[in-house]
């Protein structure tokens, strides 16, 4: 069923990393990523990966919440490392029939089959941790110095966090709609593609409708509650920094630093 | 003094066939003039499209009258200057349950009103806590809205009001989509409201056994005030209420048609305790 | 022929730590040409209920008959189905979409795979079985008042000449006259085909006038299943639950109480004034009786 779809999938629990300021975890992430690219030697990996393991358990989110994330990548996991093993240049250590796996290949392989895993549970961590709602609040705090390039920042959280209320409420009508043409014939699932998509106006059109009924409702709703933008707000949660806040920045500068010095100079 | 009052209010909208030519003029709402008492509990009543909500959205100033005037606690709806502070003064709540909750956690949504009116963050808690209280939804503050009923839904968003301490609210319709037992959640939530915060109640139904304890009735039909009383002298009038597509509570109805019988019972009558009394039982 | 729900159970997310049951050992026989209100509360499973009887969900355990055949086994059609046991969801103008009321009306009976003529003679008849006037017929389905497109969409599922015809909360948001209108329109749909009729509602009083027997379901399970009057009768025991029975059988039973012998299982308030005419004069001339004067 649809509704089985997960957004933004939390993981209610109470650790140090739930704890921290969303801005944190989003520029720790943004570094993390970061490191990924700057490093490209045994050493430099073997640190991000230690890196990783510390925050995972200090977040206490299990492992297999993880392993959940890599499901998905794992096509493209295959293909980045088939296409790496085989199309690298360099000393042949196998071959057979026309192809020739190389020592650079094998290389560039595991790297990049290391970074991409590290590269989804590093960003998993974050979104594991962190409301939606606290997400959101987060990137309009980070990105407030865009306003003065007139980037409507606000603006955006607000459609953003609007979007995630409403998408379990859009999900469980598309279900409705669905089940009510189904009783009344309608196939969503044989024929060809462009009978398919042809099937899908009885479930379109209706779902739009009450999309935009919906969002007129709630302007109502919002204006009525004395909404006006961005100015004048107060905030019920506003983000402050904490001094676990700032320590996590020092903590996140040094692994920086390590990354450049061993990642690059020792091999 | 009168917290709400309109004089001579004509709203009218113009309806365009599909290439925008104008077709027709609506009048939703036809020169209706009624004042509302601080403190009052008052219930208006009309079949779908009697211009009834046409009417409440005027008093959050949602619509602006066409002729005429609408005060809210003395401030003229149709200066842009008191905008906001007439939808402070008065708030409203709307039929569905889902397309007015904004807020991802209950409390971030009865949150949103203070937020905008630039409440301190230390205050806006207070206020939070105070009117999830009112409404009894104090212990659901960290749920997810989707996890609540209907009647739930229906008292965070009457608590998101609350929160802005207004002096009147408008309950458009609150309980259309509700179930029974949702229905009477959202009335006595209504009730206490008026009971012990001495808030206006403004509430907006085509349900007869909501606006039993409503202090004045009035009804609408194609846009004017039809007739207008306390809800005793409204249930009085069981067929002028039938013809203007509504009916009465069936104990109403009853000794409406035993009265017809030849039975020497009083008119408007409310309860089952009433009747089996005026029976002489 | 007749619905058969032999032990049905489902549970929603079974296995995960969401998992609840909607259903839970359900046992009924549904006879052709009945009139049945299936009550019961919010999240009492009853439309969980009503979307097994059309194959729509699935029932983790159990089995479900129509006619005699398993609906969920193997080579049955389960489109076949569909249009025999026609359900009209909750809010159905919700589902409306092509551009105008007709067309809307025709894609049931299509995608039966009949042929244009008759798909087009089911749809008219179907628009005019709910009486909806022709000069309607042409419109957008999005132009229509609310009773007008409950009514277009009812016609949608009516058109597929339904055996069995279940409408899911048929009345919601309609004002009382729309509400009496829908019904009375049902009910003498009816009488005149003949089919069974399904209505799941929340409130009692609305179908206690039509229906020949009530289903009350609560927690999953059914509760009460009996004429409308032996349901009535433990009204205590639907209180409990949070439902009520009809005003009628409160006041019937609070006369009883005080002594006026009336029939306490009379549900309509014609029944009633007559019943309290009849008690009260029956009552006068016994005192006269007894006591010997004049009242």
């Amino acid at each position: 069923m649809l509704r089985d779809i997960t957004l933004g999938q939390y993981y209610q629990t109470e650790s140090v990393v739930h704890r921290l300021d969303p801005r944190v975890k989003l520029v720790t992430t943004i570094a993390f990523i970061v490191s990924l690219f700057v490093v490209d030697n045994i050493a430099g990996y073997a640190l991000a990966g230690l890196f990783l393991f510390l925050v995972i358990r200090l977040s206490k989110v299990p492992v297999k919440f993880m392993m959940r994330g890599m499901k998905s990548i794992a096509f493209l996991l295959v293909v980045a490392v088939v296409f790496n093993l085989f199309l690298t240049q360099g000393e042949v250590v196998v071959s057979f029939w026309k192809l020739r796996i190389t020592k650079e290949g094998i290389y560039y392989a595991g790297f990049m089959a290391v970074r991409l895993v590290f590269l989804i549970m590093g960003s998993s961590v974050m979104t594991l941790t962190t409301t939606p709602n606290h997400l959101t609040d987060g990137l309009e705090k980070l990105l407030n110095p865009l306003k003065a390039l007139k980037v409507p920042v606000h603006e955006i959280s607000m459609m953003m966090s609007i979007a995630l209320r409403f998408i379990p409420i859009l999900l469980e009508e598309t279900d409705k709609i669905m089940k009510a043409q189904i009783a009344r014939g309608a196939d969503f699932e044989s024929g060809n593609l462009l009978r398919r998509v042809k099937s899908m106006v009885p479930l379109l059109v209706p779902l739009f409708i009450s999309a935009f009924r919906r969002a007129n409702d709630l302007a109502t709703a919002m204006e009525a509650r004395c909404y006006r933008g961005g100015e004048h707000r107060t905030k019920m949660k506003p983000l402050v920094y904490q001094r676990r806040d700032y320590a996590a920045y020092g903590i996140v500068c040094v692994y920086l630093a390590l990354c450049a010095v061993i990642g690059n100079i020792l091999f | 003094m009168a917290i709400i009052e309109t004089r001579d209010l004509v709203f009218e909208y113009i309806r365009r066939d599909e290439e925008g030519n104008v077709e027709g003029i609506t009048r939703a709402v036809d020169d209706v003039s009624l004042s509302v008492k601080q403190g009052e509990f008052i219930a208006i009543l009309g079949h779908n499209g009697s211009g009834k909500s046409t009417l409440a959205k005027h008093i959050n100033a949602i619509l602006y009258p066409t002729e005429g005037t609408v005060w809210v606690d003395g401030m003229d709806t149709s200066d842009d200057e008191s905008l906001w502070e007439i939808r402070q003064r008065a708030g409203m709540v709307f039929q569905n349950p889902d397309n007015q909750i904004i807020g991802q956690v209950v409390e971030e949504d009865v949150g949103f009103g203070p937020e905008n009116l630039g409440v301190p963050t230390k205050e806006i808690w207070e206020r939070v806590e105070e009117s999830l209280k009112a409404v009894g939804m104090y212990e659901f503050r960290k749920y997810s809205p989707n996890k609540l009923s209907g009647g739930q839904k229906q008292r965070v968003s009457i608590a998101g009001v609350i929160a802005m301490h207004p002096k009147c609210i408008v309950l458009d319709e609150p309980t259309a989509m509700l179930d029974p037992s949702g229905r009477r959640e959202v009335i006595r939530a209504a009730r206490a409201l008026n009971d012990v915060e001495e808030i206006t109640v403004i509430l907006i139904t085509h349900y007869m056994e909501e606006i039993i304890y409503a202090d004045r009735v009035f009804v609408m039909d194609k846009g004017k005030v039809a007739m207008e009383g306390t809800p005793r002298e409204i249930f009085s009038h069981v067929e002028k209420l039938q013809s203007l597509r509504l009916d009465v509570p069936q104990v109403t109805m009853l000794s409406h048609e035993l009265k017809k019988s030849g039975l020497p019972l009083p008119d408007g009558i409310l309860t089952t305790q009433e009747l089996v009394e005026a029976l002489g039982l | 022929m007749s619905i058969i729900l032999d032990h049905v159970n489902h549970i929603y997310e079974p296995g995960t730590p969401m998992a609840h049951a909607a259903l839970t050992d359900i046992n009924l026989v549904i006879p052709d040409g009945q009139f049945i209100g299936l009550i019961g509360h919010t999240g009492s499973g009853k439309s969980t209920l009503v979307q097994h009887l059309n194959g729509l969900l699935k029932p983790t355990d159990g089995v479900i008959y129509y006619n005699g055949a398993d609906i969920n086994g193997d080579g049955f059609d389960k489109k076949e189905l569909r249009g025999k046991v026609g359900l009209v969801f909750q809010y159905p103008e919700h589902q409306l979409f092509e551009i105008d009321v007709f067309t809307d009306v025709c894609f049931g009976p299509k995608n039966l795979g009949l042929d244009r003529k008759e798909v087009e003679l089911r749809a008219y008849a179907a628009l005019k079985q709910v009486g909806l006037e022709d000069e309607y017929f042409y419109q957008s389905p999005f132009d229509l008042s609310g009773g007008q497109k409950r009514r277009a969409a009812i016609a949608g599922v009516l058109a597929m000449k339904p055996e069995v015809l279940i409408l899911d909360e048929p009345t919601a948001g309609l004002d009382p006259k729309g509400r009496d209108e829908i019904l009375d329109q049902i009910a003498g749909l009816r009488e005149e085909t003949g089919m069974t009729v399904i209505l799941v509602s929340h409130s009692m009083e609305d179908v206690a006038k039509y229906v020949d027997r009530i289903i009350v379901m609560n927690k999953s399970r059914v509760m009460m299943d009996d004429e409308p009057g032996a349901v009535f009768r433990r009204y205590r025991e639907l209180e409990e639950v949070g439902l009520a029975a009809p005003q009628i059988t409160y006041i019937m039973h609070a006369l009883r109480e005080k002594g006026l012998a009336v029939d306490t299982d009379i549900t309509s308030v014609e029944e009633a004034r007559d019943a309290i005419l009849h008690a009260l004069a029956a009552q006068g001339r016994q005192d006269r009786g007894v006591g010997g004067s004049p009242c």
